[in-house]
């Protein structure tokens, strides 16, 4: 601790409270800040003003009705959450998920993963100064909650992808909404790399601030593109594919400046490398075919079945009043969620009920590096690092 | 291609037999996940030794499990990631509930600080050499670990003491 002589006497350094209302907190986080003239000396941050106990729920519901809560963990991916989620059981079941939804889910995630880079980047212009490019992503973004309401008639807790597959049939006429999404967005992501990649208040931001090692990266179990921006291309949808991720062709975008603009680059390239994924999983995606797997006592039987067989009737009965139950024993799955490593532990004891679930959450894990990276900075630049870890505070306290 | 990936995970199990034959006391295997049980007192030099000699560079998750009555009650995983290797492996721990203590892994990989937090918030597990071992998510002055199976999910302590039989008006 440096003490200054003053005229009023000896003077220590300060504490300064930011948050949890502070708007560039994305949220509720607190960070206690300990400050020497301007340069942060020690960050504690404090958490958990969010927490609502999810996990503990998933335990007194039944596997199925537990994905509704998976949406409202990480309320920016919530596709990703239930896709995560529904690995996990599967992998318990031992389920083989049909070609057709496999596609839809990577094509469903790629359009999330988009939407929530759009939200981190207006929301992180916004904390630099830049209104417009707010306006610019949130109407984007608009349009891929369009699509989402018009495939699962919920614009953001969708609760879309089911155990065993996806819960509707794509909608009438969604390769036109798709395609003209996709060829619309191109050109958008231009407009805000011609506002802010070369712009030199952006620059100043960012530049050189919030720089991380990779061996500390790595060490803090860091994930997802502040991982990749330190010059490592991990990314579990090469690394460890799930959902077919083998068989679409595109680049994990990495940069070796590690600080916050190069997150920012990182994000933005990811943007266009799912466009690429969205355009191939939609060429896949037939227009015929099953969006979930047949799985008596699993899967709820469809509702013509249930009108002419007698087992159809039962096992739907049986599914929505008691459940089913997976064979005692644990899964782990981790996927690539727009922050990074997004893991769920499900441990069966054979009721049809989780004996744990878990989730691994990548704003949880990154956030911890937050100290590391922002002591010795200045206390304006703080903001800066908060919003290029990219956390979503829903997901960090769960 | 098992869920692990490259280099075999059980093929990790045996390096591990090899190198110390007290440290594997079971391997599990399900759903092409590897699971490797591991006494309480050889976690840390196990997860050292992973760390230094078998490149599993990356700790990607912990957390544990209440097994309520059956004793030892709570169960401790670490997943672990060889990044190089592309493999995975999940270290487990079994602990009493009489006494819920294990050596941290935070000198192993600093990552594991916060996760074991969590887990100590939530489950009452204490980490030995932890340097910050204070709850995460809940209050400083919360009662209880409410991930532990004797804990209620609904109706502990929403109750106001006004609306008790016996309560009396000072």
């Amino acid at each position: 601790m440096t003490t200054v002589e003053t005229a009023l006497g000896a003077s220590k350094t300060m504490v300064l409270n930011m948050g949890p209302q502070h708007p560039s907190t994305h949220g509720v986080l607190r960070v206690a800040l300990e400050l020497d003239g301007e340069t942060v000396v020690k960050a504690v941050p404090d958490l958990g003003y969010l927490h609502t106990g999810i996990e503990k729920s998933c335990e007194s519901k039944t596997y199925s009705q537990a994905i509704t809560l998976t949406d409202r963990m990480d309320y920016l991916n919530p596709l990703g959450n239930n896709l995560v989620y529904c690995l996990a059981v599967e992998k318990l079941l031992g389920l083989e998920v049909p070609k057709r939804a496999q596609y839809i889910r990577v094509m469903m995630v790629e359009l999330q993963r988009i939407s929530s880079h759009l939200v981190w980047l207006g929301t992180h212009a916004i904390d630099m100064g830049a209104m417009s490019v707010f306006l610019y992503c949130f109407r984007e973004r608009e349009e891929i909650l369009k699509i989402f309401e018009r495939f699962a008639g919920q614009r953001m807790m969708t609760s879309y992808i089911r155990i065993g597959g996806v819960a509707l049939e794509p909608p009438a006429g969604w390769r036109e909404m798709v395609r003209r999404f996709l060829a619309m967005m191109p050109n958008r992501v231009d407009d805000y790399e011609t506002l802010l990649t070369e712009n030199r208040i952006w620059l100043a931001r960012l530049q050189n601030v919030g720089k991380i090692k990779l061996e500390d990266a790595i060490a803090y179990s860091m994930s997802g593109p502040t991982l990749r921006a330190a010059g490592l291309a991990h990314d579990n949808r090469k690394a460890f594919p799930y959902s077919s991720y083998e068989e679409f062709d595109f680049n994990i975008p990495t940069r070796t400046d590690s600080d916050c603009y190069g997150r920012y680059m990182v994000r933005v390239a990811e943007i266009r490398e799912s466009l690429k994924i969205v355009e191939q999983a939609m060429a896949r995606i037939t227009d015929q075919g099953p969006i979930r797997t047949e799985a008596p006592g699993i899967i709820p039987p469809e509702r013509e079945k249930m009108k002419t067989e007698m087992e159809a009737l039962i096992y739907h009965f049986k599914i929505f009043t008691e459940g089913f139950s997976p064979p005692p024993g644990d899964a782990y799955v981790a996927i690539e969620s727009p922050r990074g490593e997004l893991g769920c532990y499900i441990a069966s004891d054979g009721s049809p009920k989780p004996l744990r679930c878990h989730f691994r959450a990548p704003s949880f894990v990154n956030l911890q590096a937050l100290p590391r990276i922002i002591e010795g900075q200045l206390l304006a630049d703080v903001v800066a690092c908060i919003g290029t870890i990219d956390i979503v505070l829903g997901d960090v306290d769960r | 291609m098992s869920e692990s990936g490259g280099q075999n995970a059980s093929v990790v199990a045996e390096q591990l037999r090899t190198w110390n034959a007290d440290a594997v006391s079971e391997v599990i295997e399900f759903h092409g996940e590897t699971t490797i049980v591991v006494p309480r007192e050889l976690l840390r030099v196990t997860a050292e030794h992973c760390r230094a000699h078998l490149q599993f560079n990356f700790l990607s998750d912990a957390t544990s499990v209440d097994r309520f009555p059956v004793e030892p009650r709570f169960e401790l995983n670490y997943h672990l990631v060889s990044i190089p290797n592309k493999t995975k492996i999940r270290l487990r721990t079994r602990v009493s509930g009489a006494d819920p203590v294990v050596d941290s892994l935070v000198p192993v990989w600093p990552g594991a600080g916060w996760l074991e937090r969590e887990i100590f918030d939530l489950m009452g597990i204490r980490f030995n050499g932890h340097p910050d071992l204070r709850r995460i998510l809940l209050p400083d002055d919360w009662e209880g670990y409410p991930l532990r199976k004797d804990y209620p999910t609904e109706g502990f302590r929403d109750i106001p003491a006004t609306f008790l039989p016996g309560f009396k008006k000072q």
